[in-house]
């Protein structure tokens, strides 16, 4: 019962979506009804569906806790012993439960626009809510379709398949929401932009109004893609956190280009210029995460992470995908001429250098792009079969995204409309030397280097040096007279940046660091037995039982204590049989670290020869640094959250006024 | 996590490593997108045995990919052949980044001259155009 | 006119992008093409099931079938009746790799379902298996009277492999 409820709010929800956008397009363009009546009732509309899906997916949540095995989706994805935070994470663990959370996200996005937009333009508010609501359509359409999570099964089975043991992670339970968040967030942009190219015209205000949709998305994706490397990280057990994998490809193409985006808007925003080019980011933001929907659901692409396949599906959301940014590209290959460039600035300049950074990012986008379908290429050729993997990506990547970090370093002193490159250049020059040092220090200390390596630190040290700089200078050298209007007198915007930009400086430097540094070795240990590993004491103390909710478990316990052989923590890895499936799974013992991690993961018993006792054999990994990593991809994110508190966000009694530039 | 190929007894650190470097760019067959050197499928462990084998045979780490690319064909190699039909593949982003950047250059130093001639010669039409949209504008914000 | 062409690239892209992925939605992504085909088949010199020698090498001059299976394998249990009729034609010798088995595993497996095959050369590493380019099992390969391999199928045989063997063997037929 609950389950066709579920599936009534849908229906009802896609009926509401339909009406009322194709009845609020047809009007506006007629211009046969108040502008601000169609955008009331379309605001309402909004946050209908959105209770309407909201509905259909806490059915479908009810069903997986209640273990309603007779919904097909819960008997292939769950089972009674699962736990239950896992019995609700498994309501998005199948193509199915995801695609109704990524209806669910969207219906979400489009209420918070209804939510938050009352200031603008009537017209135009009404143009954003239609496109949006369209979208809504299509993908309940899609849903309703060939993806119903709330289909039976009958005779209903009496216990479930269980949800796949890789699933089975604390991290599963955010990672999908947070990427889906992001991903979906840029149809908001998306939609904003075809509003605009829809009405034949930008004013102004109009990226000021995109610019937070766009950062927000932004960092609901940085926060994703980083959980699911992290999670790769601890679950898959051999610490590898990156595999330039399809379906994380997938993700990592909106990123990029949404990246490109919030610095285009920066410009579109306080310039009036690079207009077009904004609105082709947008449509081109949101194009690429419908792409990643395709790629994963498709199987078009082996994959580790694609859900179960089928062809039609595939087949239906190509159709989508193509319609949309079709329709997309089309109206603005036909509209794009009213929108206008934009004002004009000099080859060297702050929006040349943020040009330039879209450029770089839309080089490494096509780069990402070629190299996860070109084996699809060769093949439509007539080629051999042939794969492109991680040596590709990363000879590919570094040259192009390393520049965008000189780039960077230099970007916070240029101006606007244009620059002498000399005031760029010099602040850099304690910074290059700092980095120099640093570079040179590590070589030294660690007696191992690697171009790739004084490469990367550098232009990491690079980075954060001549961005803390800068900010240092900016308090400084203000006038204010306390420390914290010295601060908040700059705006949120520019802290943001800051902390941004130092952000992916230490990202780069991890990655730069663990890449060169980390160490691995294979134990064979028996009981009381230590090993010694760089800076690092490893004793074995045994093994013992540890069974869980679901699953039986043998837990090695090993104590690890530093050189000096003082005691710093136990690590229990263990090796799981889960009792539905009967998969094995190796989960590794972390101990975690600001300057390096210490990985063990376990292997297997060996065989004794006499009546010795027995030898476990175990893999221990040294990650120096690779904690930066995820602390570098948190302060971009961050850093894009506190763009949403600048003071222009405001909505507090006076709303900011309107500024009309007149380009020149 | 077992390894049953780098755990045997006496393999050289030099050869261990050349394996494990190997090993992540052949591709494991029966998996889904993960190199030999991450899985222990049944195959996987025979190819790094096999690897293994060859190196400490003394073959070069050409051969050993020659090998492996004569019975599983280029899909087992994740690195692609810097061959001539890879070249859009490895050189496509650089020209690309080349082109984008020639184009960019002229095209704004082209606009910069433009405007300033045009800065000296804006019209009527275009002045009233303007002020008609801002009036628009101006009228539609204040709901 | 140029401004024009940039404009209208982004369709392009998109309509060249969304052929590309309706053509790779039509073939399977896991089907690996055999690098042995038009080429001389992998000698195989093994010891068999009954402790007799096996050398390939002695069935040129003939159409044969070698057929990769395991104990272990669920698929091979679907193919097998498929193969004991084949066998039973006898038109060609059915040789069966036993791959990665342990021998009591495989004897009993043949026992309880029927042996297909002239002879059972046991490959307990797996090498000639390698040496074929084996991912996976079952396979089957047509090999032709001059020693080439001519196809390799990858998955339980069915009616399309049987449809494919059957033209073999009658260009093989032709040719003598």
């Amino acid at each position: 019962m609950i389950a066709e409820l579920g599936q009534l709010s849908l229906a009802l929800a896609l009926a509401i979506a339909l009406l009322t956008s194709v009845f609020s397009f047809w009007h506006i363009r007629r211009e046969t009804l108040g502008s601000h009546y169609l955008s009331r009732a379309l605001g309402g509309s909004a946050l209908l569906t959105f209770l309407l899906t909201g509905v259909a997916y806490a059915a479908l949540v009810f069903s997986f806790i209640s273990s309603d095995f007779s919904v097909r989706n819960v008997a292939e994805n769950s089972n009674s012993a699962l736990p239950i935070a896992y019995r609700f994470a498994a309501s998005w663990g199948s193509h199915e439960g995801s695609l109704l959370l990524w209806v669910l996200m969207l219906a979400g996005w489009t209420a918070a626009v209804a939510l938050l937009s009352g200031r603008l333009a009537a017209g135009f508010r009404v143009r954003v809510l239609s496109t949006l609501l369209l979208l809504q359509v299509a993908f309940l359409l899609l849903l309703l379709a060939s993806s119903n999570p709330f289909l039976r099964i009958l005779p209903a089975v009496l216990e479930g398949r269980d949800l796949n043991p890789l699933l089975q992670d604390p991290v599963m339970v955010i990672h999908p929401p947070m990427l889906y968040m992001g991903y979906v967030g840029f149809a908001v942009s998306f939609a904003f932009a075809l509003a605009a190219l829809l009405e034949g015209r930008l004013d102004p205000t109009w990226a000021r109004w995109s610019r937070p949709w766009a950062n927000a998305a932004w960092s609901f994706l940085t926060v994703g893609i980083l959980l699911g490397s992290w999670w790769a990280y601890t679950e898959l057990g051999w610490g590898g956190w990156w595999f330039w994998d399809p379906v994380e490809n997938a993700s990592f193409l909106p990123w990029l280009a949404g990246t490109a985006l919030i610095h285009s808007l920066a410009v579109t925003d306080k310039r009036d210029a690079l207009k077009s080019w904004t609105v082709l980011l947008s449509l081109v933001a949101f194009a690429l995460s419908l792409l990643g929907t395709f790629l994963v659901r498709s199987g078009v692409l082996t994959s580790v992470h694609a859900f179960a396949t089928d062809p039609t599906r595939g087949i239906l959301i190509l159709s989508l995908l193509t319609a949309v940014v079709g329709v997309a590209f089309v109206l603005y290959a036909w509209r794009t001429r009213e929108v206008g460039l934009g004002g004009s600035f000099s080859l060297v300049s702050r929006e040349s250098m943020l040009l330039s950074n879209n450029v770089l990012l839309v080089c490494s986008l096509a780069a990402v792009l070629l190299g996860t379908l070109y084996p699809l290429i060769v093949e439509a050729f007539g080629g051999e079969k042939m794969s492109v993997g991680p040596p590709y990506f990363e000879a590919v990547m570094a040259p192009l995204l390393l520049p965008a970090a000189w780039l960077m370093a230099a970007a916070p002193w240029s101006t606007w409309k244009t620059t002498r490159a000399q005031s760029m250049l010099r602040p850099l020059v304690w910074p290059l030397l700092v980095s120099i040092a640093v570079a040179a220090g590590f070589v030294v200390l660690r007696g191992k280097g690697s171009v790739m390596m004084v490469l990367g630190l550098m232009s990491a040290t690079l980075l954060a040096t001549a961005t803390l700089a800068h900010a240092t200078g900016r308090v400084r050298l203000s006038a204010q007279r306390s420390l914290w209007a010295r601060f908040s007198v700059h705006g949120m915007s520019y802290w943001a940046m800051i902390t941004a930009h130092v952000g992916i400086a230490v990202f780069i430097a991890g990655v730069t660091l663990v890449n060169t540094y980390e160490v691995e070795k294979d134990l064979v240990m028996r009981v009381g037995q230590t090993e010694v590993i760089e800076g690092w004491q490893v004793r074995f103390d045994g093994v013992r039982l540890a069974p869980g909710a679901n699953y039986d478990a043998v837990q090695a316990v090993f104590q690890l204590a530093d050189s000096s052989g003082k005691f710093i923590t136990n690590l229990t890895p263990e090796k799981r049989r889960y009792l539905a499936g009967g998969q094995t799974m190796t989960e590794a013992a972390i101990r975690y670290g600001w300057f390096g991690d210490v990985y063990l993961s376990l292997g297997e018993p060996m065989e004794s020869s006499d009546d010795a006792p027995q030898a476990w054999s175990a893999r221990i990994y040294l990650k120096p640094f690779i904690g930066w990593i995820w602390l570098g991809c948190s302060m971009m994110a961050l850093g894009g959250a506190m763009t949403l508190f600048d003071r222009r966000y405001r909505v507090r009694g006076k709303a900011p006024a309107a500024p009309i530039v007149v380009t020149a | 996590m077992n390894d049953p190929v780098s755990q045997q007894s006496g393999i050289m650190p030099e050869h261990h490593e050349r394996l494990r470097q190997l090993s992540t760019e052949l591709r494991c067959l029966v998996c889904q997108n993960q190199s030999i050197a991450e899985s222990n499928a049944g195959l996987a462990v025979d190819l790094r045995q096999q690897a293994l084998e060859q190196i400490q045979a003394g073959k070069s780490d050409a051969d050993i990919r020659s090998y492996m690319v004569e019975r599983y064909g280029e899909f087992i190699l994740y690195k692609p052949a810097y061959s001539a039909s890879n070249a859009v593949l490895w050189g496509g982003p650089f020209l690309l980044l080349a082109l984008v950047l020639v184009l960019l250059v002229r095209g704004l130093r082209r606009r910069n001259r433009a405007v300033a001639t045009e800065a000296l010669t804006a019209d009527a039409g275009d002045v009233l155009r303007r002020a008609k949209l801002e009036e628009r504008y101006r009228r539609e914000s204040h709901d | 006119m140029k401004r024009k062409f940039l404009i209208v690239l982004p369709i392009l892209f998109l309509v060249a992008l969304a052929a590309l992925l309706a053509r790779g939605l039509q073939s399977d992504p896991r089907h690996l093409e055999s690098t042995r085909i038009g080429r001389p088949a992998p000698v195989i010199v093994l010891t068999t099931l009954d402790g007799q020698s096996f050398d390939s090498r002695t069935l040129t001059g003939q159409v044969w079938l070698l057929n990769v299976f395991a104990s272990w394998c669920s698929a091979c249990v679907i193919e097998h009746p498929a193969l004991l009729q084949l066998a039973s034609q006898q038109r060609m010798p059915l040789v069966g790799l036993a791959y990665k088995d342990k021998i009591d595993d495989t004897r009993g497996w043949l026992f309880e379902r029927g042996n297909p095959y002239s002879s059972v050369p046991v490959d307990l590493d797996g090498r000639i298996g390698i040496e074929y380019g084996v991912y996976g099992v079952p396979e089957t390969f047509v090999i032709d009277a001059a020693g080439i391999v001519r196809l390799r199928h990858a998955g339980p045989i069915d009616n399309k492999f049987l449809a494919q063997l059957e033209a073999i063997l009658a260009e093989q037929g032709e040719k003598k």
